[in-house]
């Protein structure tokens, strides 16, 4: 339901679904179309898109990427705003994409290109949802979408405190949010870091997950699916009665 | 002996979780207590703001500022010697006590005679050395590298403290009392400071307008060390260069707020000249300084003050043991400083990250860690250094992610998925399977439910 028409209507946003979420979280996508057409925007999926090249970057092979940038560039361009449910890709876009034939456009996407809780904190300025969800939930501060993005203040810096996150899930119905007690340390998925530090990586994921576990959480939530995966596949294999969800689900539910 | 990879090691420390829990906790506590002294002082981010520049500006001017250093410093009779590497600055040290004839050396913390292998080299020619730093002396007697630039010791248990002095000093066999334990080690030091006939120390500043240079130790070893030796040698790296003895205001406010969450270190030691009778020496060090200075990503890291705060906070340090990152300066730092000294042995480091840039935050410099293990990554795979099953599998990958009609088909055959997401194969062989679950494979994707549902 929307309770007023807003003026942003006309918006026109190009949905970005991460490579990851398209074939393993489809939940994830639907469920970000679905609250940005609530919230009254026009939202368009372009056909064509595939992944940010991040993976690719981050191991070094940026080089390797321009396939992939080129590909995003022509998907993407014309949209007013771009907006994609993850954190990481998104800081990825906006620090790396480049595309020597039409730098406009490149140029274009990377300053409109928006994570879903910050598009809709700083660009829509929701003040309210029409959202439930009864549950105790722990909050996973990723670290692109907090140290690059900026979507939270940072507990090593001497700033005032702010979270863009944690703003939205305080309007959901019923939510009862705690943090762990090292409120932004990395869960450990770090792209391919997960796989060729992979005892580290399952380290750090355990250890988070002790932290969401001691507050007696239902769900971990964070707007990081890659991250969230990573710690999923933890869980499950623990048996853990713990559930990783993505903001985009609990800010569209309506139980 | 071959050196094991980051991530070899890495795995073998874990494999003791308990020690590896406590390790985590012991450096986690240590960044707490930074938390709470920066998060003190309002101007600290404005400080950091200073430092960065300060150091900027120095790094810009070293031409200026080391001969200015070196002609100040000679003025107070001081005796200056430049080393292009670490094996001139060994040999110069080397030549120092070979020309005295002495035979009694103490050292307070220097990592950059780690880095010059200085103790290694000496003790080849018959010279031993004795650290005096507790946590070095510590794990020289047990022939080890330092693991941490600040707390050279910090892998080890009270347990190993006792069993190591047991055997070097002769204490009580279980006694794991750490004031018994410290008393042992002081009583020990105190007579290795004085029977010293020569001090090596390190470096945290040098200014340029005055010839002075400052060391910072919260034992009070280098003041000991250097007090009773009649030779004293300290050994810089050409970075460590500051302008003006003003400037020391800012860092010292720093440095030990970031890396222990003191106010101040113990002993902020200020060295201006050689006592009656006494001779004193500098050692200026570039080994792949200037090097470094020249790569313009990378240069910055040059500004580093040794604080450590950066080893403190990453996640991935703190679980896997400074021993892991097989250099003398573990860490992030490490990381990015090492791959200049060698590309080939130390292209791991880079990767020993999820580039969560909580290092970054922390730096009292301001230097841009993991960005600039985001770019050395880029440089190792450029220059050929990254093995070639890693590359197979990313230059496929790309091409996929390039080509929407094949990534499209990867995704539909169950099979090939594995092409595009490599880690996702259910076996006990493969890294994310072997302490993780897949994903649950949905019935369509995302696109597929979108052309469904959104478009007729
Ligand atoms: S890089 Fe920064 S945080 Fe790390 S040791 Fe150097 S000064 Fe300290």
């Amino acid at each position: 339901m929307i309770h007023s028409l807003p003026n942003y209507i006309d918006m026109k946003v190009g949905l970005f679904i991460p490579c990851y979420i398209d074939q393993f979280y489809p939940q994830v996508g639907i469920a970000t179309l679905q609250l940005l057409e609530k919230l009254g925007c026009e939202v368009s999926f372009p056909l064509n898109q595939t992944c940010c090249g991040q993976p690719m970057a981050n191991s070094g092979f940026a080089s390797s990427s321009k396939g992939c940038d080129k590909n995003f560039v022509g998907n993407f361009r014309g949209f007013d705003y771009i907006v994609g449910p993850s954190g990481s890709c998104v800081l990825h876009i906006k620090d790396h994409l480049k595309d020597d034939d039409r730098p406009g456009e490149a140029e274009h996407i990377r300053k409109n290109i928006y994570e879903l809780t910050e598009f809709l904190t700083d660009v829509l300025k929701i003040e309210k949802l029409d959202a439930s969800f009864p549950h105790k939930v722990g909050l996973h501060t990723s670290c692109h979408g907090q140290r690059g993005l900026h979507l939270s203040s940072m507990s090593e810096r001497n700033l005032p405190e702010f979270s863009k996150p944690e703003k939205l899930l305080g309007m959901v119905k019923g939510l009862e949010l705690s943090h762990p007690a090292r409120t932004d340390e990395c869960c450990g998925f770090g792209g391919t870091f997960c796989v060729f530090e992979e005892a580290v990586s399952v380290k750090m994921g355990k250890d988070r997950i002790a932290e969401h576990a001691a507050n007696g959480v239902e769900y971990i939530t964070g707007y990081d699916e890659s991250c969230l995966m990573h710690l999923e596949g933890i869980l499950k294999r623990m048996n853990s009665n713990i559930k990783a969800i993505h903001i985009a689900e609990i800010l569209n539910s309506n139980a | 002996m071959k050196t094991m990879k980051h991530a070899e090691a890495a795995a073998q420390f874990i494999s003791d979780e308990p020690r590896t829990d406590w390790h985590n906790e012991t450096l986690w506590f240590v960044r707490q207590k930074r938390d709470k002294a920066s998060h003190g002082l309002p101007e600290w981010e404005q400080l950091r703001e200073w430092a960065s520049q300060i150091k900027h500006h120095s790094l810009s001017h070293l031409d200026q500022y080391l001969v200015e250093f070196e002609k100040n410093a000679k003025a107070n009779g001081v005796t200056v010697h430049w080393a292009a590497n670490g094996e001139e600055h060994n040999r110069i040290v080397y030549d120092i006590i070979q020309k005295n004839n002495v035979q009694r050396i103490v050292k307070s913390k220097s990592m950059l005679t780690e880095e010059c292998g200085m103790n290694e080299f000496l003790h080849s020619k018959g010279i031993d050395i004795v650290d005096t730093d507790l946590g070095e002396r510590i794990v020289q007697f047990r022939n080890e590298p330092p693991s941490h630039i600040v707390l050279p010791a910090i892998h080890l248990k009270k347990k190993d403290v006792s069993d190591t002095f047991h055997e070097h000093l002769h204490t009580e066999k279980g006694n794991n009392d750490p004031q018994y334990l410290t008393e042992a080690a002081r009583i020990h030091l105190r007579e290795k400071f004085i029977a010293s006939e020569l001090a090596i120390t390190g470096v945290n500043f040098a200014i340029a307008e005055t010839g002075g240079f400052v060391v910072c130790t919260n034992e009070g070893n280098a003041d000991m060390g250097t007090h009773c030796a009649k030779i004293h040698i300290a050994c810089m790296g050409f970075e460590k260069i500051i302008p003006k003895a003003e400037h020391l205001s800012v860092f010292l406010r720093l440095l030990a707020r970031s890396a222990t969450g003191q106010p101040i270190t113990t002993y902020s030691s200020h060295f201006q000249k050689p006592r009656e009778g006494q001779q004193m020496h500098i050692v200026i060090v570039d080994n792949g300084r200037s090097k470094q200075l020249g790569r313009a990503d990378f240069r910055n890291s040059l500004k580093c003050i040794r604080c450590a705060a950066c080893f403190n906070t990453c996640p991935v340090y703190r679980r896997s043991g400074g021993h892991s990152y097989h250099t003398a300066v573990a860490g992030p730092i490490g990381s990015i400083l090492s791959p200049n000294l060698d590309m080939r042995a130390n292209a791991d480091l880079p990767f020993a990250s999820t580039l969560c840039g909580s290092c970054s935050n922390v730096c009292p410099v301001k230097i841009d860690i993991h960005d600039q293990l985001w770019k050395w990554r880029q440089v190792l795979v450029a220059e050929g250094y990254v093995d070639t099953t890693k590359k197979v599998g990313l230059k496929g990958m790309a091409f996929l992610l390039a080509h929407p009609s094949l990534y499209r088909f990867a995704g539909k055959a169950g099979r090939t998925v594995m092409r595009l997401f490599p880690w996702l194969v259910n076996n006990k062989l493969n890294p994310w399977y072997k302490q993780r679950e897949m994903p649950a494979p949905p019935k369509e994707s995302f696109r597929e439910w979108y052309l469904k549902n959104k478009q007729s």
